[in-house]
């Protein structure tokens, strides 16, 4: 059974690891070998943390002993290079964190410590967590499983190829504005974005505050439950998380999907859209409506048009501020060549940071200037509060909203120079980080051998039914059993 | 304030005028150095320093605040006598990730202030991100409040030669200190190099921003002062300037007596003391008189005070100014201050200052001591001295009694007390001379025990030792000789080694008298009661006259 251990789901592995058909050190080892045969060409890990993986695991194997420990106990995992990891690098795959090593643990990293996670490593991702295609990491691209050429998607493109490629049964991403929704579709895995605030984001390297948020990425619906169940809920060092009692999101996941109230958002079918994903996406509705779900073809949402222009100026505003303290000052690469204070924040900026980057904090910048608010953030502000209360007018009659997640399959790395054109890949997933309500990718099939994710968008903590309609149609498709050869 | 003087060149008026407070030395001393200027004009207005030009004048005052905890995090706020980057976490460092969280405690003294300086409180308040690069700066931006300050619209009433006069708050608003730095040179390479102490890094800090109400140094002064004493009778800050808990800055700007347009202002910074802000704003007020007398424009700027030399010098000019690019802070979701929790607040607010004085002029039958104004105000500057006094009159009623005890207990207070606290540089909590020890003292003067004079020395040894009165005054041999027995026998030596100046009473000369008493009194070395000694000569003197 070890050869394919690593395609496991975490259910299935916690349930091994209960039964004693393997140790956690075992599976540690599974997944560290198979890092070492096929990262090479994927790219998917920054730092590997293999000692700290047996020891965690090692502990774990102790509590399993006496017969304790929740479903992750054991079970291996990546954390997305932007979440804070106590004595392991943490680079956001940038030059500028190269040598940074943070005393202290994200509240994901801790919580998932608590629940008995083992770390394989770090994922790789866009500098940052900024880009579509995890090419603007400043030390390798990842590649797609599916098709080494090919972008596996972005940001979280490091956890969506190693979960799709069995490099870790479970991985946590970042979402600001489809990181994790958009490489999962393209990696063909599952990827859920939390509403914002059901996740802390307290040690989570910020891009844009008001639209970050981490979520699991997982094979199988039910493993992306398990895994929020352990990250979220309130926390009080993060004053943006929701104090909101936590519930299992396991429960009611078979409960199916008769009389849900579907809605199929038009505007996101047709231009700029890839008709061949387009007609992969309905024919997943199609299914859905088989499952029993009433399906509501034709929901316009003409705000959400705006919701691209309205994240490219808040997401770049927020981050020129949150990237203000990489001066070389305290941490971090710095400038050795100049000597005057002013000379070498310069020069630390501009050979620390990837041009993505820069592009951003220049256009974040530029935004927030005297005489340019008002025009650009304050009236983003105001939109965004009516593609909030258009969400909230459609949830009136609507329990689900349906899109792709990906205007394309996965492109080629290279492929996509012009940064507007790859801004527009986030098409579909901004909205809702705009409007700061959860999303879901779920793998509905292939176009030309690459898969396809369609996302479900639903009101504010609607998690649940999220999964429910997701794993219904997972179970009906079997989409999940379906790997990539490498 | 001083009259106008009438009939003397204005220069000469001018230096008249100047010489009746000791800064106005140093005014002087840079008048014959060249730096200072003289104006000319019409003192009738007797503002000696700007006979053409009202000052308009603006404070904006950062306080910390004795909070616990820092603003956002948990780490201690008292940080002054931290070693070093010890008062430190992931937080306050700005380390990537980290969030803040507001301090609740802070929120209360903020709001507590601004009750006290009859401001609106805010019901919906929001934080906002202050960019700008500094290495003293952990993030890279302040968490301030930009348009939506907790409390905003109050005032403050000072008086100022009796005149009371209302000076308008335009906003009281929280945000975050930001880290230390020190500046240093290797002394192998010559090359400057600066450390820096994260300690003050999160420190809450409170804005006060008046409106431009005040004419001159001298309200400025007072109204600097009276904001410090709120906020020590509220226990919500220090006040120190010297520490740095309590800072200050001054827009200072000229226009033409009568004009209602404000004139070009110009922001002066670094003032670490009463004295250098009054001297700051006297000094700002004469270069921009000068300036204008020489018909140049004031340009915008920020200048900063130089203690050593006296003078302001420009720091930056308003094109080099910062765009701050304010945005609201993502990381806080907007503060709702509930009414009711005000209303809890408001009714918690102690007696503050102005209370507190008009309390102690009132007529001792109306609760009051019936002090002077003077007396009052000196007495009320901080709740450690009003509440000092209050305890000492506590004391003198409860042990001797006796009439005026207030009077007596303020006048050893101002006087003696605070000449020993200003020579040791001290503050009334500092005094080894507690309250009880005082009444202690003012009962023996009362009982006769002591004179005046051996009182003085006993509260200069209690100040020294920290010993109650009756010891000193014991251990020292200060108290009064009152035995008749062996005052009439050194009265009688008197008489004996002065035959002249008995020969002068007799002869009618009624002073010599007070001679031999004061002979008497050197002979005792000042330890009899002078009264008793006078009845003692006079009888004796009287026998010999018959
Ligand atoms: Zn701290």
């Amino acid at each position: 059974m070890a050869e394919d251990a690593h395609y496991m789901s975490v259910r299935r592995m916690s349930d091994a690891l209960r039964a004693r058909e393997l140790s956690a050190v075992e599976l540690a080892d599974v997944h560290l070998r198979r890092i070492d045969a096929v990262d090479g060409s994927l790219g998917a890990y920054l730092a590997r943390t293999p000692e700290l993986a047996r020891e965690q695991a090692a502990a774990a194997d102790a509590v399993l002993a006496k017969g304790d420990g929740g479903p992750l106990m054991g079970v291996p995992m990546q954390l997305k290079d932007n979440m804070a990891t106590r004595g392991v690098a943490t680079t956001c795959a940038s030059r500028m964190l190269e040598t940074y090593v943070p005393p202290y643990d994200a509240a994901v990293t801790g919580a998932l410590g608590q629940a008995g996670a083992v770390l394989l490593g770090k994922g790789n991702m866009d500098e940052y967590a900024m880009g579509s295609s995890s090419e603007t990491s400043a030390f390798k691209p990842v590649h797609n499983p599916w098709d080494l050429e090919r972008v596996p998607g972005g940001s979280s493109g490091g956890p969506a190829a190693a979960v799709a490629a069995g490099l870790a049964p479970y991985a946590l991403g970042s979402d600001t504005g489809g990181s994790i929704r958009q490489p999962a579709a393209l990696c063909g895995v599952v990827g859920l974005k939390p509403t914002y605030g059901l996740v802390s984001r307290y040690g989570l390297i910020a891009f844009a505050s008001s639209l970050d948020q981490i979520g699991p990425l997982t094979r199988t619906v039910e493993d992306a439950a398990l895994v929020l169940n352990a990250i979220a809920g309130h926390d009080a060092r993060d004053s943006t998380s929701i104090e909101a009692p936590v519930a299992d999101y396991t429960r009611g996941l078979e409960d199916g999907v008769r009389g849900l109230r579907v809605g199929v958002v038009s505007e996101l079918f047709g231009e700029g859209i890839d008709p061949e994903v387009a007609r992969v996406t309905r024919e997943a509705i199609v299914q859905l409506e088989t499952l029993g779900a009433i399906v509501d073809w034709d929901v316009s949402l003409p705000t959400s048009r705006a919701a691209l222009a309205v994240y490219y100026v808040l997401a770049p505003s927020e981050c020129s501020a949150n990237l203000a303290r990489y001066d070389g000052v305290k941490y971090g690469y710095a400038d050795q060549g100049e000597r005057s204070l002013m000379a070498a924040l310069e020069a630390t900026r501009r050979d620390g940071f990837g041009a993505e980057v820069k592009r951003r904090i220049l256009m974040g910048t530029y935004a927030l200037s005297a005489g340019y608010y008002d025009a650009y953030y304050k009236k983003a502000q105001q939109v965004r509060t009516l593609i909030r209360r258009e969400f909230d007018e459609a949830f009136e009659r609507l329990d689900v909203l349906v899109t792709p997640t990906s205007p394309t399959v996965a492109f080629k790395l290279g492929e996509i120079v012009d940064p507007i054109v790859m801004h527009a890949n986030d098409v579909c997933t901004v909205p809702a980080n705009v409007a700061g309500l959860p999303g879901i990718s779920v793998p509905c099939g292939f176009v030309e051998a690459l898969p396809v994710g369609m996302q479900l968008i639903g009101p504010h903590l609607s998690e649940a039914t999220l999964l429910r309609t997701a794993h219904a149609y997972e179970q009906a498709t079997g989409w999940h059993d379906v790997h990539p050869a490498l | 304030m001083v009259p106008p003087l009438a009939g003397l060149g204005s220069i000469k008026k001018a230096v008249m005028l100047v010489i009746l407070t000791p800064w106005t030395y140093q005014w002087i001393a840079n008048l014959h150095a060249g730096v200072a200027s003289v104006f000319v004009g019409d003192t009738a207005s007797y503002n000696p320093y700007m006979p053409d030009y009202e000052p308009v004048i603006g404070l904006e005052v950062h306080a910390q605040l004795r909070t616990r905890s820092k603003m956002f995090c948990s780490c201690p706020a008292d940080y002054q006598a931290a070693p070093p980057n010890t008062r430190v976490c992931p937080v306050c460092l700005g380390l990537p990730g980290t969030l803040p969280v507001i301090n609740r405690e802070a929120i209360r003294s903020i709001i507590m202030t601004g009750l006290a300086l009859h401001c609106e409180i805010a019901q919906e308040t929001k934080f906002d991100r202050k960019n700008y690069a500094y290495p003293d700066l952990m993030k890279g931006y302040q968490i301030s409040q930009y348009d939506l300050p907790i409390c905003h619209d109050g005032y403050l009433e000072i008086d100022v030669d009796g005149e009371r006069r209302r000076i308008g708050i335009e906003r009281v608003h929280m945000e975050e200190d930001v880290a230390k730095l020190f500046h240093r040179t290797d002394p192998a390479t010559g090359e400057g190099y600066s450390l820096v102490d994260v300690n003050r890094s999160g420190v809450p800090l409170m804005e006060m921003v008046g409106r431009p109400d005040l004419r001159s140094a001298e309200e400025a002064r007072a109204y600097l002062i009276a904001y410090r004493s709120i906020l020590q009778y509220l226990g919500v800050s220090t006040g120190s300037m010297e520490e740095g808990s309590f800072r200050c800055d001054a827009n200072v700007s000229l226009r033409l007596r009568g004009a209602s347009a404000l004139g070009t202002k110009v922001e002066v910074k670094n003032m670490n003391s009463f004295r250098a802000v009054y001297r700051a704003i006297l000094f700002e007020i004469e270069r921009q008189s000068a300036k204008l007398d020489r018909g140049e424009r004031i340009s915008m700027e920020t200048r900063g005070w130089v203690e050593e030399k006296g003078i302001t010098v420009s720091l930056r000019s308003k094109e080099e100014a910062n765009d701050y690019r304010y945005f609201p802070e993502p990381d806080l979701p907007p503060l709702h201050v509930e009414p009711s929790w005000v209303a809890e607040l408001e009714e918690l607010l102690p007696e503050l200052p102005e209370a507190r004085r008009a309390r102690f002029m009132a007529a001792e039958d109306a609760k009051g001591y019936g002090l002077s104004e003077y007396d009052a105000s000196g007495l009320t500057d901080t709740p450690a001295l009003a509440d000092y006094f209050e305890e000492a009159v506590g004391a003198v009623r409860e042990g001797h009694g006796g009439d005026e005890a207030p009077k007596r207990v303020a006048n050893w207070m101002l006087s003696e007390l605070a000449s020993h606290l200003n020579a040791a540089n001290a503050v009334i909590d500092d005094s080894p001379v507690r309250p009880g020890d005082l009444a202690g003292l003012l009962g023996l003067l009362a009982g006769g025990t002591v004179g005046t004079t051996q009182a003085k020395a006993a509260l200069e040894a209690m100040y020294e030792s920290g010993k109650p009165a009756a010891q000193v005054v014991e251990e020292l041999g200060l108290a009064q000789v009152t035995d008749s027995g062996e005052l009439t026998g050194a009265v009688r030596q008197a008489i004996a080694e002065n035959p002249s100046a008995v020969a002068d009473f007799l002869g009618g000369k009624e002073t010599a008298a007070k001679f031999l008493v004061g002979q008497v009194m050197k002979a005792t070395r000042g330890k009899a009661n002078p009264g008793i000694v006078a009845e003692l000569v006079a009888e004796q003197l009287g026998a010999l006259k018959q």
